[in-house]
């Protein structure tokens, strides 16, 4: 289906059709309802926000389900691809044929400014009247016969989530003429005449440059206007990028005109929306048939839940609960099938290694390949779950309740309190934690975010503390617990502490805003949400996926190459072989791999940074396992198990422990005393040893400066503060 | 007799007369629908002391104290 979809867009009779709306309009029910639940999901180049195209059902109509967005000012990357769209402005995507607008009953006059400025726009528009069940519920009915009336396009009353109204809008869809929207030629509403003369000339100018389609030119001489001489960065920025695409003496001009509304109107932007809410209110107060806002103010059961989900006890006792239940599932609901995707990692790996005789072939097939596949997909359990409850805790609403009870404790670290969930997430893994920034609006908070998110301990390092922990405390269990505490600790309080300083320094900006909607709970649809977390993961899979594969044939290819020849064995491993019985294959397989992987590329590295991790308390073979590890942590138990020759190993393995807790130096100190492992977890806890992670802040952030800052400062500071950890403890004693 | 909408308690209303502050704040404000003349009403306040919850044309929306006080309200 979708690549039939693909087929018809790229041939060119085909119609394509936007849709837009407000956040939490119920805008991707309908779009999911219309295409079936068969469309495919992609990002738009260079950024990060995904792109849903699918097919009307049983027409050649195209759907693009636009991000959701409260006005065309350009705020954030989202609102920017929305606005872009409907412009015809976003390259490798048309300018849609007709848009789809759906707004929400309940919400009218918030939702009608984002419709008066698309239909402004001059594009053909058809506007589905969403969510009517729940304006019933609160004594609100919306005439939509009046409304398309006022707004002089087709309204359909829809409730999607229970498929009414869904054939009515599909009929109008396919009837939509996709000729020039007849009915908008001017504004229905006015500005100040200076505002309103300025903005001719705009138009005039526009016109000249053949940049704006005419039917477009009157909403985007304003839209230009509004964004020339917005307060906000990003809008200014869209505006400039307009004025250098006309030639210069136009656009000369162009900044003449914005310099003469803002000389005689005070704040033109101000002006702008007042006016057009102004008419909103007059076309809302025609529309809107009861108007009973003493009822609406009792009868919501939104504030019914609202009441317990945000009560000062009850609210915030609910709220540990449910996080505690994604934390839990993130942790142990997805360790069945983890260990499922190994048991049958192995058993493939088993295949190959009889089907194919031993040699560089096998071993890539094993050791790489399917390692490296595996390294992918056992994260995908963890990924499905974690989406699995944000697309819940979204479709439901409570999202955004989380945020609402949160911010103030974010907000002392000068986060936003939509950080807090991501930066929950990222406990099981910094990669769909980084994903889950994409809810906050601010760039500057996002990056923050974005940047102390892998300090938070993930799922990979655990193996390390518990193979570590084992080794230096023994059956301590109590010590145990505690060390293990403090290594989750002392992650989350330098990722709070790295948030101050970034917000201070590097990220510094004026004071970030929190406006943000609290919209009426919905049950959530399962299907939408299991689709919507399908989508995401497999993003995950695609985008990461690809590179964590190609590091894991990386990291086997070093530890593979150069190789000798059994012959050339030094004495040392030689009269180890010779001890062993004649019938003990594996331990002698054992013995020679371990050995091969000493002087291989990696194990030679090993030895060429020892001189750098000695002041750390750590020997070569460590440093072979730190190596392995800054492409990805995991790697660190199984490295380990090679180098000391036990062959497979998990963290479980008492073999390598207790190979660990007694190797030596070469004057017989032991390597991994109690403070050599206590650092060594501390470096675990800071260091960005997770090029996956490095790859998705790559793709999020669209450049290698974030990443490379990342990966810097983190491995600075996990050097510093283990050498302090092993310096001053070994001191102590 | 103006007040500050951050100061208002819980289930008292307002009708906002200005939106000061920093221009990219202010117009997202007003574009959220807190324009002059719009009636407000206080919700609650969150657990932590911190954001709000106000309710204006219809719908529910949260920003914290320091984004209220930048509008002026008066009574209703």
């Amino acid at each position: 289906m979708a690549e039939s979809a693909e087929a018809t867009m790229l041939s060119a009779g085909v119609k394509r059709i936007a849709i837009a709306g407000n956040p939490n309009s119920g805008k991707t029910t309908v779009f999911n309802k219309l295409t079936g639940l068969r469309h495919k999901v992609g990002n738009y180049p260079g950024v990060t926000v995904e792109k849903r195209e699918g097919r009307l059902d049983g027409t050649d109509i195209v759907l693009l389900d636009l991000p959701g967005t409260y006005s065309l000012s350009a705020r954030s990357p989202d609102q920017e691809i929305a606005r872009d769209v409907l412009f015809g402005r976003l390259k490798g995507t048309d300018l849609p044929d007709a848009v789809l607008l759906v707004i929400d009953a309940n919400n009218l006059e918030r939702n009608l400014y984002l419709a008066s400025q698309v239909l402004e726009l001059g594009t053909p528009v058809v506007i589905a009247c969403n969510m009517m069940d729940v304006a019933e519920a609160r004594h609100t009915t919306v005439d939509c016969e009046a409304l398309s009336n006022e707004l002089g396009v087709p309204v359909v009353p829809t409730i999607a989530s229970k498929e009414r109204g869904l054939t009515q809008l599909r009929q109008a869809l396919s009837n939509t003429s996709f000729t020039s929207n007849m009915h908008r030629q001017s504004r229905p509403w006015r500005l100040p005449n200076a505002f309103e003369k300025a903005l001719s000339n705009a138009t005039t100018i526009l016109a000249r440059s053949g940049r704006i389609r005419e039917q477009a030119m009157h909403g985007a001489a304003l839209l230009w206007m509004t964004d020339y001489l917005s307060g906000d960065k990003r809008s200014r920025e869209a505006a400039e990028r307009l004025l250098s695409a006309i030639p210069s003496e136009d656009a000369e001009k162009l900044r003449a005109t914005g310099r003469q509304v803002a000389e005689q109107i005070p704040d033109p932007v101000e002006t702008a929306i007042e006016a057009r809410y102004d008419w909103i209110s007059q076309v809302a107060h025609r529309v809107l048939a009861q108007h009973d806002s003493e009822k609406r103010r009792t009868g919501s059961t939104t504030d019914k839940i609202d009441r317990i989900l945000t009560h000062r006890v009850f609210g915030l006792a609910i709220f540990a609960v449910i996080m505690f239940l994604l934390f839990l599932s993130i942790f142990s609901w997805a360790e069945p099938l983890m260990d499922l995707i190994e048991t049958g990692q192995l058993a493939l790996a088993g295949w190959v290694e009889a089907l194919i005789p031993k040699g560089p072939l096998q071993s890539l097939m094993t050791d790489g390949v399917i390692t490296g596949v595996g390294a992918v997909v056992v994260f995908f359990p963890q990924i499905c779950i974690l989406f699995l409850f944000l697309s819940i805790l979204e479709a439901s609403g409570y999202m955004a309740r989380a945020a609402f009870l949160m911010d103030r404790l974010m907000s002392r670290v000068g986060l936003h309190g939509k950080s807090f969930i991501p930066l929950l997430s990222s406990y099981a893994c910094a990669i769909p934690g980084i994903m889950a920034t994409r809810t906050i609006e601010n760039a500057r908070d996002r990056l923050t975010t974005i940047m102390v998110a892998p300090f938070m301990s993930c799922s990979a390092r655990l193996p390390v503390y518990i193979i570590v922990i084992g080794a230096v405390f023994g059956d301590r269990t109590w010590l145990k617990a505690g060390v293990m505490f403090g290594m989750y600790a002392l992650g989350t309080i330098t990722a709070l502490v790295m948030a101050l300083l970034f917000k201070k320094t590097l990220l510094a900006g004026p004071r970030p805003t929190f406006i943000m909607e609290l919209p009426p709970y919905h049950m959530p649809q399962p299907k939408t949400v299991l689709r919507e977390m399908w989508d995401r993961s497999k993003l995950f899979l695609t985008g990461a996926g690809t590179t964590i594969f190609a590091v894991c044939v990386l990291i086997w290819a070093l530890s593979y190459f150069p190789r000798m020849d059994e012959t050339e064995l030094s004495s040392e491993v030689k009269a180890q072989i010779a001890q062993l019985d004649a019938g003990d294959t594996d331990s002698r397989e054992n013995i020679i791999s371990g050995a091969q992987l000493r002087q291989s590329a990696l194990g030679r590295l090993g030895h060429f940074i020892e001189p750098a991790i000695e002041p750390l308390g750590y020997d070569w073979r460590l440093g072979i396992g730190i190596l392995s590890s800054f492409l990805a942590r995991e790697v660190f138990v199984g490295a380990m198990g090679i180098t000391f020759s036990v062959g497979e190993a998990d963290e479980t393995s008492e073999a390598l422990r207790d190979k660990l807790a007694g190797a030596t130096w070469p004057d017989g100190r032991p390597v991994l005393t109690p403070w050599v492992g206590m650092g060594l977890m501390v470096f675990y806890v800071l260091a960005c040893q997770c090029v996956s992670t490095l790859a998705v802040v790559r793709r999020e952030t669209g450049s290698w400066r974030w990443p490379a800052l990342m990966f810097t400062y983190m491995t600075v500071l996990a050097y510093l503060a283990s050498l302090a950890v092993y310096q001053i403890g070994s001191r102590l004693g | 007799m103006p007040r500050l909408l951050a100061n208002l308690s819980p289930g008292e209303n307002g009708r906002i007369t200005h939106v000061a502050g920093e221009a990219d704040v202010r117009h997202q404000l007003l574009e959220m629908g807190l324009t002059s003349g719009t009636l407000v009403r206080m919700v609650r306040v969150a657990p932590l002391g911190d954001p709000l919850e106000l309710h204006v044309r219809g719908y529910r929306l949260s920003v914290r104290k320091s984004e209220a006080a930048m509008v002026t309200i008066e009574g209703d």
